[in-house]
Protein backbone atom coordinates (compact mmCIF):
# COMPACT_ATOMS: atom_id res chain seq x y z
CA UNK A 1 0.00 0.00 0.00
CA UNK A 2 2.73 2.51 -1.02
CA UNK A 3 0.00 5.52 -2.07
CA UNK A 4 -1.51 5.26 1.37
CA UNK A 5 -0.59 7.84 3.88
CA UNK A 6 0.78 6.65 6.73
CA UNK A 7 -1.89 7.99 9.30
CA UNK A 8 -4.48 6.43 6.84
CA UNK A 9 -3.11 3.10 6.65
CA UNK A 10 -4.72 1.27 10.05
CA UNK A 11 -7.86 2.66 8.40
CA UNK A 12 -7.30 0.91 5.28
CA UNK A 13 -6.28 -1.86 6.76
CA UNK A 14 -9.68 -2.64 8.41
CA UNK A 15 -12.10 -1.12 5.49
CA UNK A 16 -12.95 -4.32 3.90
CA UNK A 17 -13.67 -5.98 7.15
CA UNK A 18 -15.56 -3.24 7.65
CA UNK A 19 -17.42 -2.96 4.67
CA UNK A 20 -18.69 -6.55 5.26
CA UNK A 21 -19.79 -6.15 8.63
CA UNK A 22 -22.02 -3.10 7.92
CA UNK A 23 -23.35 -4.03 4.91
CA UNK A 24 -24.13 -7.73 5.96
CA UNK A 25 -24.54 -7.04 9.57
CA UNK A 26 -25.33 -3.78 10.84
CA UNK A 27 -27.54 -2.07 7.94
CA UNK A 28 -29.69 -4.82 8.00
CA UNK A 29 -30.53 -4.53 11.58
CA UNK A 30 -31.77 -1.25 10.57
CA UNK A 31 -33.29 -1.78 7.67
CA UNK A 32 -35.33 -5.01 9.48
CA UNK A 33 -36.27 -2.51 11.83
CA UNK A 34 -37.30 -0.16 9.28
CA UNK A 35 -39.42 -2.84 7.93
CA UNK A 36 -41.12 -3.94 11.12
CA UNK A 37 -43.31 -0.20 11.18
CA UNK A 38 -44.45 -1.38 7.46
CA UNK A 39 -46.86 -3.40 5.82
CA UNK A 40 -45.82 -5.16 2.92
CA UNK A 41 -45.90 -8.17 0.56
CA UNK A 42 -42.72 -7.88 -1.02
CA UNK A 43 -43.88 -7.97 -4.56
CA UNK A 44 -46.14 -4.31 -4.93
CA UNK A 45 -43.83 -1.48 -5.37
CA UNK A 46 -45.34 0.33 -2.21
CA UNK A 47 -44.69 -0.69 1.33
CA UNK A 48 -47.69 1.25 3.19
CA UNK A 49 -46.39 2.61 6.86
CA UNK A 50 -48.06 0.75 10.11
CA UNK A 51 -46.64 2.37 12.97
CA UNK A 52 -46.87 -0.31 15.29
CA UNK A 53 -49.12 -2.00 13.66
CA UNK A 54 -47.26 -5.42 13.12
CA UNK A 55 -46.23 -5.57 16.65
CA UNK A 56 -49.92 -4.70 17.83
CA UNK A 57 -51.21 -7.99 15.61
CA UNK A 58 -48.44 -10.19 16.28
CA UNK A 59 -49.40 -9.94 20.54
CA UNK A 60 -52.58 -10.22 19.94
CA UNK A 61 -51.73 -13.55 17.35
CA UNK A 62 -52.54 -16.75 19.35
CA UNK A 63 -49.60 -18.54 17.38
CA UNK A 64 -46.98 -16.09 17.91
CA UNK A 65 -47.76 -16.17 21.90
CA UNK A 66 -47.28 -19.95 21.36
CA UNK A 67 -44.39 -19.15 19.95
CA UNK A 68 -42.70 -17.54 22.24
CA UNK A 69 -43.75 -19.59 24.92
CA UNK A 70 -42.13 -22.89 22.51
CA UNK A 71 -39.27 -20.58 22.00
CA UNK A 72 -38.82 -20.52 26.51
CA UNK A 73 -39.81 -23.75 26.77
CA UNK A 74 -36.78 -25.48 24.39
CA UNK A 75 -34.59 -22.98 25.52
CA UNK A 76 -34.58 -23.49 29.25
CA UNK A 77 -35.17 -27.35 28.88
CA UNK A 78 -32.36 -27.94 26.62
CA UNK A 79 -29.67 -25.24 28.29
CA UNK A 80 -30.68 -26.87 31.66
CA UNK A 81 -30.06 -30.35 30.25
CA UNK A 82 -27.14 -29.41 27.97
CA UNK A 83 -25.02 -27.80 30.64
CA UNK A 84 -26.52 -29.55 33.93
CA UNK A 85 -25.28 -33.39 32.60
CA UNK A 86 -22.28 -31.86 30.91
CA UNK A 87 -20.66 -30.27 34.09
CA UNK A 88 -20.81 -33.90 36.00
CA UNK A 89 -19.54 -35.68 32.67
CA UNK A 90 -16.59 -33.24 32.29
CA UNK A 91 -15.25 -33.39 36.46
CA UNK A 92 -15.57 -37.15 35.25
CA UNK A 93 -13.79 -37.11 31.91
CA UNK A 94 -11.18 -34.80 33.22
CA UNK A 95 -8.29 -36.85 32.64
CA UNK A 96 -5.24 -37.45 30.30
CA UNK A 97 -5.48 -40.86 28.81
CA UNK A 98 -6.31 -42.28 25.84
CA UNK A 99 -9.49 -43.94 26.34
CA UNK A 100 -10.44 -40.44 28.29
CA UNK A 101 -9.78 -38.81 25.13
CA UNK A 102 -11.89 -41.42 22.70
CA UNK A 103 -14.68 -40.67 24.99
CA UNK A 104 -14.25 -37.25 25.02
CA UNK A 105 -13.70 -37.58 21.08
CA UNK A 106 -17.20 -39.73 20.70
CA UNK A 107 -19.14 -37.03 23.22
CA UNK A 108 -18.07 -34.31 20.81
CA UNK A 109 -18.93 -35.84 16.87
CA UNK A 110 -22.41 -34.96 16.63
CA UNK A 111 -20.76 -31.31 17.01
CA UNK A 112 -18.73 -31.31 14.15
CA UNK A 113 -21.74 -33.35 11.33
CA UNK A 114 -24.59 -31.34 9.82
CA UNK A 115 -27.95 -30.39 11.31
CA UNK A 116 -28.86 -32.32 8.22
CA UNK A 117 -27.36 -35.33 9.01
CA UNK A 118 -28.45 -35.00 12.95
CA UNK A 119 -31.97 -33.97 11.70
CA UNK A 120 -32.37 -37.14 9.21
CA UNK A 121 -30.92 -39.78 11.85
CA UNK A 122 -33.21 -38.36 14.68
CA UNK A 123 -36.20 -38.22 12.35
CA UNK A 124 -35.72 -42.14 11.67
CA UNK A 125 -34.53 -42.84 15.42
CA UNK A 126 -37.49 -41.55 16.95
CA UNK A 127 -39.85 -43.16 13.76
CA UNK A 128 -42.86 -44.36 15.69
CA UNK A 129 -43.12 -47.57 14.13
CA UNK A 130 -40.09 -48.59 13.36
CA UNK A 131 -37.83 -46.47 15.00
CA UNK A 132 -34.91 -47.18 17.02
CA UNK A 133 -35.71 -45.50 20.22
CA UNK A 134 -39.14 -47.53 20.54
CA UNK A 135 -37.23 -50.87 20.00
CA UNK A 136 -34.96 -50.06 22.41
CA UNK A 137 -37.70 -49.16 25.12
CA UNK A 138 -40.12 -52.24 24.10
CA UNK A 139 -38.53 -54.81 25.75
CA UNK A 140 -38.35 -52.46 28.87
CA UNK A 141 -42.46 -52.54 28.31
CA UNK A 142 -42.51 -48.75 27.14
CA UNK A 143 -44.06 -47.46 24.53
CA UNK A 144 -44.68 -47.49 21.74
CA UNK A 145 -44.18 -43.22 21.59
CA UNK A 146 -44.96 -40.83 19.03
CA UNK A 147 -42.23 -38.79 19.63
CA UNK A 148 -42.12 -35.73 16.79
CA UNK A 149 -45.55 -37.42 16.06
CA UNK A 150 -47.27 -35.96 19.41
CA UNK A 151 -47.92 -32.86 20.24
CA UNK A 152 -47.13 -33.53 23.99
CA UNK A 153 -43.88 -34.90 23.20
CA UNK A 154 -42.93 -33.08 19.84
CA UNK A 155 -40.71 -30.00 21.78
CA UNK A 156 -39.24 -32.52 24.31
CA UNK A 157 -38.05 -34.76 21.24
CA UNK A 158 -35.79 -32.03 19.97
CA UNK A 159 -35.00 -30.69 22.87
CA UNK A 160 -33.24 -34.12 23.34
CA UNK A 161 -31.72 -33.79 20.03
CA UNK A 162 -30.60 -30.13 20.93
CA UNK A 163 -28.67 -32.20 23.70
CA UNK A 164 -27.36 -35.12 22.44
CA UNK A 165 -25.73 -31.95 19.51
CA UNK A 166 -24.74 -29.81 22.35
CA UNK A 167 -23.65 -32.19 25.46
CA UNK A 168 -20.23 -32.87 23.70
CA UNK A 169 -19.49 -29.94 23.34
CA UNK A 170 -20.26 -28.13 26.41
CA UNK A 171 -18.48 -30.96 28.20
CA UNK A 172 -15.06 -30.01 26.00
CA UNK A 173 -15.76 -26.50 27.38
CA UNK A 174 -16.15 -27.34 30.94
CA UNK A 175 -13.13 -29.72 30.68
CA UNK A 176 -11.31 -26.76 29.45
CA UNK A 177 -12.54 -24.59 32.36
CA UNK A 178 -11.21 -27.02 34.82
CA UNK A 179 -7.76 -27.75 33.56
CA UNK A 180 -7.21 -23.91 33.74
CA UNK A 181 -8.00 -24.20 37.80
CA UNK A 182 -4.19 -23.95 39.17
CA UNK A 183 -3.63 -27.35 40.35
CA UNK A 184 -2.02 -25.80 43.57
CA UNK A 185 -5.61 -24.88 44.75
CA UNK A 186 -7.05 -28.33 44.41
CA UNK A 187 -3.31 -29.58 46.28
CA UNK A 188 -4.07 -27.80 48.93
CA UNK A 189 -7.64 -28.77 49.42
CA UNK A 190 -6.28 -32.36 49.41
CA UNK A 191 -3.64 -31.67 51.74
CA UNK A 192 -6.44 -30.36 54.19
CA UNK A 193 -8.11 -33.32 53.48
CA UNK A 194 -11.31 -31.20 52.46
CA UNK A 195 -14.69 -33.38 51.39
CA UNK A 196 -14.78 -34.08 47.38
CA UNK A 197 -18.03 -31.73 47.97
CA UNK A 198 -16.27 -29.18 49.55
CA UNK A 199 -13.73 -29.23 47.61
CA UNK A 200 -16.00 -28.73 44.41
CA UNK A 201 -18.68 -26.29 46.21
CA UNK A 202 -15.47 -23.74 47.35
CA UNK A 203 -13.04 -24.38 44.59
CA UNK A 204 -13.91 -25.47 41.49
CA UNK A 205 -17.45 -24.24 41.05
CA UNK A 206 -16.37 -20.52 41.77
CA UNK A 207 -13.19 -21.24 39.75
CA UNK A 208 -15.53 -22.64 36.52
CA UNK A 209 -18.33 -19.99 37.19
CA UNK A 210 -17.07 -17.53 34.30
CA UNK A 211 -17.09 -20.76 32.20
CA UNK A 212 -20.36 -22.22 33.16
CA UNK A 213 -21.61 -18.46 32.75
CA UNK A 214 -20.20 -18.41 29.25
CA UNK A 215 -21.80 -21.63 28.00
CA UNK A 216 -25.27 -20.87 29.38
CA UNK A 217 -25.34 -17.76 27.55
CA UNK A 218 -23.92 -18.98 24.65
CA UNK A 219 -26.64 -21.78 24.80
CA UNK A 220 -29.51 -19.20 25.45
CA UNK A 221 -28.23 -17.75 22.47
CA UNK A 222 -28.25 -20.59 20.15
CA UNK A 223 -31.61 -22.42 21.61
CA UNK A 224 -33.39 -19.07 20.55
CA UNK A 225 -31.85 -19.44 17.10
CA UNK A 226 -32.84 -23.31 16.62
CA UNK A 227 -34.35 -23.42 12.88
CA UNK A 228 -32.39 -26.87 11.19
CA UNK A 229 -33.95 -29.70 13.29
CA UNK A 230 -37.79 -27.84 12.84
CA UNK A 231 -37.35 -27.39 9.22
CA UNK A 232 -36.17 -30.60 8.79
CA UNK A 233 -38.11 -32.58 11.74
CA UNK A 234 -41.12 -31.37 12.35
CA UNK A 235 -41.85 -27.97 10.25
CA UNK A 236 -43.37 -26.25 13.65
CA UNK A 237 -45.63 -29.15 13.74
CA UNK A 238 -48.21 -30.50 14.83
CA UNK A 239 -50.27 -27.99 15.41
CA UNK A 240 -47.96 -25.66 16.32
CA UNK A 241 -45.70 -27.42 18.78
CA UNK A 242 -42.58 -26.51 17.81
CA UNK A 243 -42.88 -23.67 16.09
CA UNK A 244 -40.25 -21.18 17.37
CA UNK A 245 -39.83 -17.83 16.49
CA UNK A 246 -36.91 -18.03 13.57
CA UNK A 247 -39.17 -20.91 12.10
CA UNK A 248 -42.24 -18.33 11.95
CA UNK A 249 -39.63 -15.37 11.04
CA UNK A 250 -39.54 -17.46 7.78
CA UNK A 251 -43.00 -18.87 7.60
CA UNK A 252 -44.16 -15.54 7.54
CA UNK A 253 -41.29 -13.90 5.39
CA UNK A 254 -41.21 -17.17 2.77
CA UNK A 255 -44.71 -18.62 2.68
CA UNK A 256 -47.22 -15.85 3.77
CA UNK A 257 -44.82 -12.85 2.26
CA UNK A 258 -45.68 -10.47 5.25
CA UNK A 259 -43.08 -8.66 5.70
CA UNK A 260 -43.31 -6.38 8.00
CA UNK A 261 -44.93 -8.73 10.48
CA UNK A 262 -41.72 -11.23 10.01
CA UNK A 263 -39.26 -8.55 10.56
CA UNK A 264 -41.57 -7.24 13.93
CA UNK A 265 -41.10 -11.00 14.97
CA UNK A 266 -37.27 -10.59 14.21
CA UNK A 267 -36.86 -7.34 16.46
CA UNK A 268 -38.27 -9.39 19.04
CA UNK A 269 -35.66 -11.94 18.33
CA UNK A 270 -33.28 -9.18 18.27
CA UNK A 271 -34.15 -7.60 21.84
CA UNK A 272 -33.92 -11.19 23.33
CA UNK A 273 -30.54 -11.89 21.50
CA UNK A 274 -29.34 -8.61 22.23
CA UNK A 275 -29.98 -8.43 26.43
CA UNK A 276 -28.41 -11.70 26.71
CA UNK A 277 -25.56 -10.18 25.20
CA UNK A 278 -25.50 -7.07 27.40
CA UNK A 279 -26.05 -9.38 30.11
CA UNK A 280 -23.00 -11.49 29.05
CA UNK A 281 -20.56 -8.75 28.13
CA UNK A 282 -21.85 -6.59 31.50
CA UNK A 283 -21.18 -9.74 33.83
CA UNK A 284 -17.97 -10.56 32.17
CA UNK A 285 -16.20 -7.00 32.20
CA UNK A 286 -16.21 -7.27 36.03
CA UNK A 287 -14.31 -10.45 35.90
CA UNK A 288 -12.40 -10.73 32.52
CA UNK A 289 -9.39 -7.91 32.43
CA UNK A 290 -9.07 -6.92 28.30
CA UNK A 291 -6.10 -5.48 26.53
CA UNK B 1 -13.90 -36.92 40.62
CA UNK B 2 -15.29 -40.25 42.16
CA UNK B 3 -12.25 -42.19 41.41
CA UNK B 4 -9.64 -39.99 42.60
CA UNK B 5 -11.80 -39.31 45.69
CA UNK B 6 -11.86 -43.13 46.43
CA UNK B 7 -7.94 -43.35 45.23
CA UNK B 8 -7.38 -40.92 47.52
CA UNK B 9 -9.14 -42.85 50.25
CA UNK B 10 -7.41 -46.23 49.93
CA UNK B 11 -4.08 -44.54 50.05
CA UNK B 12 -5.20 -43.07 53.50
CA UNK B 13 -6.78 -45.73 55.12
CA UNK B 14 -4.31 -48.03 55.37
CA UNK B 15 -1.85 -45.96 56.72
CA UNK B 16 -3.85 -45.15 59.24
CA UNK B 17 -3.64 -49.09 60.38
CA UNK B 18 -0.10 -48.68 60.84
CA UNK B 19 0.85 -50.61 57.46
CA UNK B 20 -1.09 -54.17 58.22
CA UNK B 21 -4.50 -53.94 55.78
CA UNK B 22 -7.35 -53.80 58.40
CA UNK B 23 -10.92 -54.42 57.49
CA UNK B 24 -12.16 -50.84 56.64
CA UNK B 25 -8.96 -51.00 54.15
CA UNK B 26 -10.08 -53.74 52.72
CA UNK B 27 -13.32 -52.46 52.33
CA UNK B 28 -12.18 -49.08 51.14
CA UNK B 29 -10.21 -51.56 48.68
CA UNK B 30 -12.79 -53.25 47.42
CA UNK B 31 -15.32 -49.97 47.02
CA UNK B 32 -12.65 -48.44 45.21
CA UNK B 33 -12.34 -51.53 42.63
CA UNK B 34 -16.20 -51.38 42.67
CA UNK B 35 -16.29 -47.49 42.18
CA UNK B 36 -13.73 -48.04 38.82
CA UNK B 37 -16.09 -50.68 37.30
CA UNK B 38 -18.86 -48.61 37.77
CA UNK B 39 -17.35 -45.90 36.39
CA UNK B 40 -16.36 -47.75 33.30
CA UNK B 41 -19.84 -48.96 32.66
CA UNK B 42 -21.05 -45.86 32.82
CA UNK B 43 -18.54 -44.53 30.75
CA UNK B 44 -19.41 -47.49 28.13
CA UNK B 45 -23.22 -46.42 28.54
CA UNK B 46 -21.99 -43.31 26.98
CA UNK B 47 -20.14 -44.28 24.75
CA UNK B 48 -23.19 -45.86 23.37
CA UNK B 49 -25.36 -43.10 23.21
CA UNK B 50 -23.32 -41.21 20.93
CA UNK B 51 -22.14 -44.19 18.56
CA UNK B 52 -25.32 -46.58 18.45
CA UNK B 53 -27.03 -43.92 16.44
CA UNK B 54 -24.62 -43.98 13.81
CA UNK B 55 -24.04 -47.42 14.15
CA UNK B 56 -27.62 -47.54 13.50
CA UNK B 57 -27.49 -45.05 11.06
CA UNK B 58 -25.19 -47.27 8.67
CA UNK B 59 -26.84 -50.49 9.38
CA UNK B 60 -30.04 -48.88 8.14
CA UNK B 61 -27.64 -47.76 4.77
CA UNK B 62 -27.28 -51.62 4.21
CA UNK B 63 -30.69 -52.89 4.81
CA UNK B 64 -33.34 -53.10 1.92
CA UNK B 65 -36.87 -51.68 2.55
CA UNK B 66 -38.69 -54.63 4.19
CA UNK B 67 -35.66 -55.23 6.19
CA UNK B 68 -36.39 -51.23 7.41
CA UNK B 69 -39.95 -52.53 8.08
CA UNK B 70 -39.18 -54.49 11.15
CA UNK B 71 -40.33 -54.19 15.00
CA UNK B 72 -38.69 -54.74 17.06
CA UNK B 73 -35.51 -53.36 15.01
CA UNK B 74 -32.52 -55.56 13.80
CA UNK B 75 -29.42 -54.82 13.21
CA UNK B 76 -27.65 -56.51 11.13
CA UNK B 77 -29.17 -56.96 7.15
CA UNK B 78 -29.05 -60.35 5.83
CA UNK B 79 -26.99 -59.10 2.86
CA UNK B 80 -25.81 -55.50 2.44
CA UNK B 81 -27.19 -53.77 -0.04
CA UNK B 82 -24.81 -51.49 -1.52
CA UNK B 83 -27.24 -50.23 -4.03
CA UNK B 84 -29.07 -47.82 -1.65
CA UNK B 85 -25.59 -45.55 -2.07
CA UNK B 86 -26.19 -45.24 -6.03
CA UNK B 87 -29.83 -44.82 -5.46
CA UNK B 88 -28.93 -42.06 -3.37
CA UNK B 89 -26.43 -40.45 -5.28
CA UNK B 90 -27.99 -40.85 -8.72
CA UNK B 91 -31.28 -39.47 -7.04
CA UNK B 92 -30.08 -35.52 -7.60
CA UNK B 93 -27.10 -33.42 -9.23
CA UNK B 94 -24.32 -35.01 -6.35
CA UNK B 95 -21.69 -34.24 -8.34
CA UNK B 96 -23.08 -30.36 -8.58
CA UNK B 97 -23.88 -30.01 -4.82
CA UNK B 98 -20.52 -31.50 -4.01
CA UNK B 99 -18.31 -28.79 -5.93
CA UNK B 100 -20.57 -25.72 -4.97
CA UNK B 101 -19.95 -27.24 -1.28
CA UNK B 102 -16.21 -27.15 -1.88
CA UNK B 103 -16.85 -23.82 -3.65
CA UNK B 104 -18.88 -22.20 -1.55
CA UNK B 105 -16.47 -22.96 1.71
CA UNK B 106 -13.39 -22.27 -0.01
CA UNK B 107 -14.22 -19.19 -1.21
CA UNK B 108 -15.70 -17.75 1.81
CA UNK B 109 -12.50 -19.07 3.54
CA UNK B 110 -10.18 -17.13 0.92
CA UNK B 111 -12.09 -13.89 1.53
CA UNK B 112 -12.34 -14.26 5.25
CA UNK B 113 -8.42 -14.35 5.11
CA UNK B 114 -8.15 -11.60 3.08
CA UNK B 115 -10.32 -9.29 5.06
CA UNK B 116 -9.43 -10.34 8.26
CA UNK B 117 -5.16 -10.68 8.77
CA UNK B 118 -4.69 -7.13 8.00
CA UNK B 119 -8.14 -6.05 10.13
CA UNK B 120 -6.23 -8.09 13.05
CA UNK B 121 -2.94 -6.65 12.38
CA UNK B 122 -4.23 -3.04 12.40
CA UNK B 123 -6.36 -3.68 15.64
CA UNK B 124 -3.17 -5.50 17.34
CA UNK B 125 -0.25 -3.04 16.64
CA UNK B 126 -1.60 0.43 15.33
CA UNK B 127 -2.75 3.32 17.16
CA UNK B 128 -5.49 5.46 16.03
CA UNK B 129 -8.08 7.42 16.53
CA UNK B 130 -11.28 5.56 16.75
CA UNK B 131 -9.46 1.98 17.55
CA UNK B 132 -11.78 1.16 20.44
CA UNK B 133 -14.86 2.53 18.84
CA UNK B 134 -14.37 0.10 15.76
CA UNK B 135 -13.05 -2.78 17.74
CA UNK B 136 -16.35 -2.59 19.68
CA UNK B 137 -18.51 -2.27 16.58
CA UNK B 138 -16.59 -6.02 15.56
CA UNK B 139 -17.11 -7.52 18.65
CA UNK B 140 -20.94 -6.66 18.44
CA UNK B 141 -21.20 -8.43 15.01
CA UNK B 142 -20.30 -11.36 16.87
CA UNK B 143 -23.47 -11.58 18.40
CA UNK B 144 -25.35 -11.19 15.80
CA UNK B 145 -26.40 -14.31 14.13
CA UNK B 146 -27.36 -15.23 10.61
CA UNK B 147 -30.55 -16.36 12.10
CA UNK B 148 -31.53 -12.44 12.65
CA UNK B 149 -30.36 -10.87 9.85
CA UNK B 150 -31.19 -13.12 7.27
CA UNK B 151 -34.59 -11.78 5.67
CA UNK B 152 -33.64 -8.27 5.59
CA UNK B 153 -30.37 -10.22 4.07
CA UNK B 154 -32.86 -11.36 1.40
CA UNK B 155 -34.39 -8.70 0.37
CA UNK B 156 -31.16 -6.74 -0.70
CA UNK B 157 -29.38 -9.43 -2.29
CA UNK B 158 -32.67 -9.38 -4.09
CA UNK B 159 -32.74 -6.17 -5.01
CA UNK B 160 -29.06 -6.63 -6.48
CA UNK B 161 -29.61 -9.54 -8.08
CA UNK B 162 -27.44 -11.79 -6.77
CA UNK B 163 -30.10 -14.63 -4.87
CA UNK B 164 -29.37 -17.79 -6.44
CA UNK B 165 -26.10 -17.00 -7.38
CA UNK B 166 -22.51 -18.52 -5.37
CA UNK B 167 -21.63 -14.85 -3.66
CA UNK B 168 -25.18 -15.04 -2.01
CA UNK B 169 -23.61 -17.71 -0.04
CA UNK B 170 -20.27 -16.30 -0.01
CA UNK B 171 -20.21 -12.15 0.31
CA UNK B 172 -21.83 -12.25 3.39
CA UNK B 173 -19.22 -14.13 5.37
CA UNK B 174 -16.47 -12.76 3.05
CA UNK B 175 -14.88 -11.43 7.00
CA UNK B 176 -15.32 -12.91 10.30
CA UNK B 177 -15.69 -10.78 13.63
CA UNK B 178 -14.61 -14.27 15.36
CA UNK B 179 -11.19 -14.38 13.33
CA UNK B 180 -10.27 -11.18 14.07
CA UNK B 181 -10.59 -11.15 17.38
CA UNK B 182 -8.51 -14.98 17.59
CA UNK B 183 -6.09 -13.22 15.28
CA UNK B 184 -5.39 -9.80 17.28
CA UNK B 185 -5.18 -12.41 20.40
CA UNK B 186 -2.47 -14.11 18.81
CA UNK B 187 -0.84 -11.03 16.95
CA UNK B 188 -0.34 -9.00 20.06
CA UNK B 189 1.26 -12.05 22.17
CA UNK B 190 4.01 -11.64 18.97
CA UNK B 191 7.10 -9.30 20.50
CA UNK B 192 6.87 -6.20 19.86
CA UNK B 193 10.71 -6.08 19.47
CA UNK B 194 10.41 -8.25 16.19
CA UNK B 195 8.63 -5.17 14.69
CA UNK B 196 10.28 -2.15 15.52
CA UNK B 197 12.94 -3.76 14.26
CA UNK B 198 11.79 -4.10 11.01
CA UNK B 199 10.36 -1.05 10.75
CA UNK B 200 14.11 -0.16 11.86
CA UNK B 201 14.87 -1.24 8.82
CA UNK B 202 12.47 0.55 6.69
CA UNK B 203 10.85 -2.99 5.95
CA UNK B 204 7.10 -2.08 4.07
CA UNK B 205 4.37 -2.61 6.70
CA UNK B 206 3.01 -5.31 4.70
CA UNK B 207 6.07 -7.17 4.35
CA UNK B 208 6.19 -7.36 8.38
CA UNK B 209 2.24 -8.35 8.38
CA UNK B 210 2.82 -11.15 5.54
CA UNK B 211 6.76 -12.28 6.72
CA UNK B 212 6.41 -11.91 10.25
CA UNK B 213 3.37 -12.13 11.69
CA UNK B 214 0.91 -14.47 9.37
CA UNK B 215 3.53 -17.20 9.97
CA UNK B 216 3.57 -16.74 13.86
CA UNK B 217 0.06 -16.74 13.89
CA UNK B 218 -0.11 -20.16 11.25
CA UNK B 219 -1.87 -22.43 14.14
CA UNK B 220 -4.44 -20.06 14.99
CA UNK B 221 -5.33 -19.62 11.74
CA UNK B 222 -4.89 -22.94 11.00
CA UNK B 223 -7.46 -23.38 14.13
CA UNK B 224 -10.00 -20.53 12.11
CA UNK B 225 -9.47 -22.24 8.57
CA UNK B 226 -11.02 -25.88 10.43
CA UNK B 227 -13.97 -23.69 12.24
CA UNK B 228 -14.63 -21.57 9.20
CA UNK B 229 -15.14 -24.61 6.37
CA UNK B 230 -16.50 -27.42 8.42
CA UNK B 231 -19.13 -25.04 9.39
CA UNK B 232 -19.86 -23.10 6.28
CA UNK B 233 -19.53 -26.82 4.39
CA UNK B 234 -22.04 -28.07 6.58
CA UNK B 235 -24.64 -24.81 6.97
CA UNK B 236 -28.33 -25.85 5.86
CA UNK B 237 -30.00 -22.50 6.61
CA UNK B 238 -28.34 -19.69 4.62
CA UNK B 239 -28.38 -21.89 1.56
CA UNK B 240 -32.31 -22.99 2.22
CA UNK B 241 -33.11 -19.16 2.37
CA UNK B 242 -30.59 -17.34 -0.06
CA UNK B 243 -30.99 -20.27 -3.06
CA UNK B 244 -33.95 -21.58 -4.87
CA UNK B 245 -31.86 -23.13 -7.95
CA UNK B 246 -30.50 -26.98 -7.61
CA UNK B 247 -26.99 -25.69 -9.79
CA UNK B 248 -26.13 -23.33 -7.05
CA UNK B 249 -27.33 -25.35 -4.34
CA UNK B 250 -24.80 -27.43 -1.32
CA UNK B 251 -24.55 -30.69 -0.52
CA UNK B 252 -26.68 -30.60 3.10
CA UNK B 253 -29.37 -29.23 0.82
CA UNK B 254 -29.29 -32.16 -1.25
CA UNK B 255 -29.29 -34.51 0.94
CA UNK B 256 -32.34 -33.11 2.73
CA UNK B 257 -34.06 -33.09 -0.77
CA UNK B 258 -33.80 -36.76 -1.00
CA UNK B 259 -36.61 -37.02 0.92
CA UNK B 260 -38.87 -35.30 -1.53
CA UNK B 261 -37.20 -36.70 -4.53
CA UNK B 262 -37.78 -40.92 -2.65
CA UNK B 263 -40.47 -40.23 -0.17
CA UNK B 264 -40.24 -40.08 3.35
CA UNK B 265 -40.64 -43.51 4.19
CA UNK B 266 -37.03 -44.71 2.37
CA UNK B 267 -34.89 -44.40 5.24
CA UNK B 268 -32.34 -47.08 3.92
CA UNK B 269 -31.67 -44.51 0.90
CA UNK B 270 -31.91 -41.57 3.47
CA UNK B 271 -29.26 -43.56 5.77
CA UNK B 272 -26.88 -43.99 2.89
CA UNK B 273 -27.22 -40.56 1.99
CA UNK B 274 -26.20 -39.60 5.56
CA UNK B 275 -23.43 -41.49 5.66
CA UNK B 276 -22.13 -39.80 2.46
CA UNK B 277 -22.79 -36.25 4.25
CA UNK B 278 -21.49 -36.90 7.76
CA UNK B 279 -18.73 -40.04 7.53
CA UNK B 280 -16.48 -37.95 5.35
CA UNK B 281 -16.37 -35.08 8.02
CA UNK B 282 -16.26 -37.94 11.12
CA UNK B 283 -13.27 -39.53 9.85
CA UNK B 284 -11.43 -36.08 9.36
CA UNK B 285 -12.81 -35.33 13.00
CA UNK B 286 -11.09 -38.39 14.23
CA UNK B 287 -7.93 -37.67 12.47
CA UNK B 288 -7.49 -34.78 14.05
CA UNK B 289 -9.51 -34.79 16.88
CA UNK B 290 -7.23 -32.31 18.67
CA UNK B 291 -7.11 -29.66 16.61
CA UNK B 292 -10.95 -29.90 15.85
CA UNK B 293 -11.91 -29.81 19.35
CA UNK B 294 -9.57 -26.51 19.79
CA UNK B 295 -10.93 -24.89 16.55
CA UNK B 296 -14.44 -25.66 17.78
CA UNK B 297 -14.21 -24.70 21.38
CA UNK B 298 -12.70 -21.24 20.32
CA UNK B 299 -15.18 -20.99 17.62
CA UNK B 300 -18.33 -21.32 20.17
CA UNK B 301 -18.31 -17.58 20.49
CA UNK B 302 -19.92 -17.62 17.38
Amino acid sequence: MPMVPKRLKPYAMIAPALAVFSLFYLYPIGYMIHLSFHEWNFISPEKTYVGLGNYREMLADDVFLQVLRNSALYTVMTVLLATGTALPLALWLNRKSGFHAFVQGAIFSPHIISLVSVSLLWSWLMDPEYGLLNGLLHPLGIGPLKWLNDPDTALLSLVIVAVWKNLGYNTIVFIAGLQSIPPELLEAAALDRSKPWTTFRRIILPMLSPTLFFLVIINLIGSFQVFETIAIMTQGGPVNSTNTLVYYIYEYGFRYFKIGHASAAGVILLVIVGTLTLVYFRLLSRRVHYR
Amino acid sequence: MSRNDAGLRTTVGPARGAGRPTAAGRFRFVLAAALRIANYACMLLIVCAFALPFAWMISTSLKTLPETMIFPPEWIPDHPVWSNYTVAWNSGPFPKYLLNSFFVSAGILALQMLTIIPAAYAFARFRFPGRGLLFGLVMATLMIPPQLIFLPVYLMLSDWKLLNTHLALILPFASSAFGIFLLRQSFLQTAGELIEAARLDHAPEWKIMLRIMAPLARPVLATFALFSFISHWNDYFWPLVMTTNESVRTLPLGIAKIRETEGTATWNVLMAANVMLAVPVLIAFFAAQRHIIRAFVHGGIK
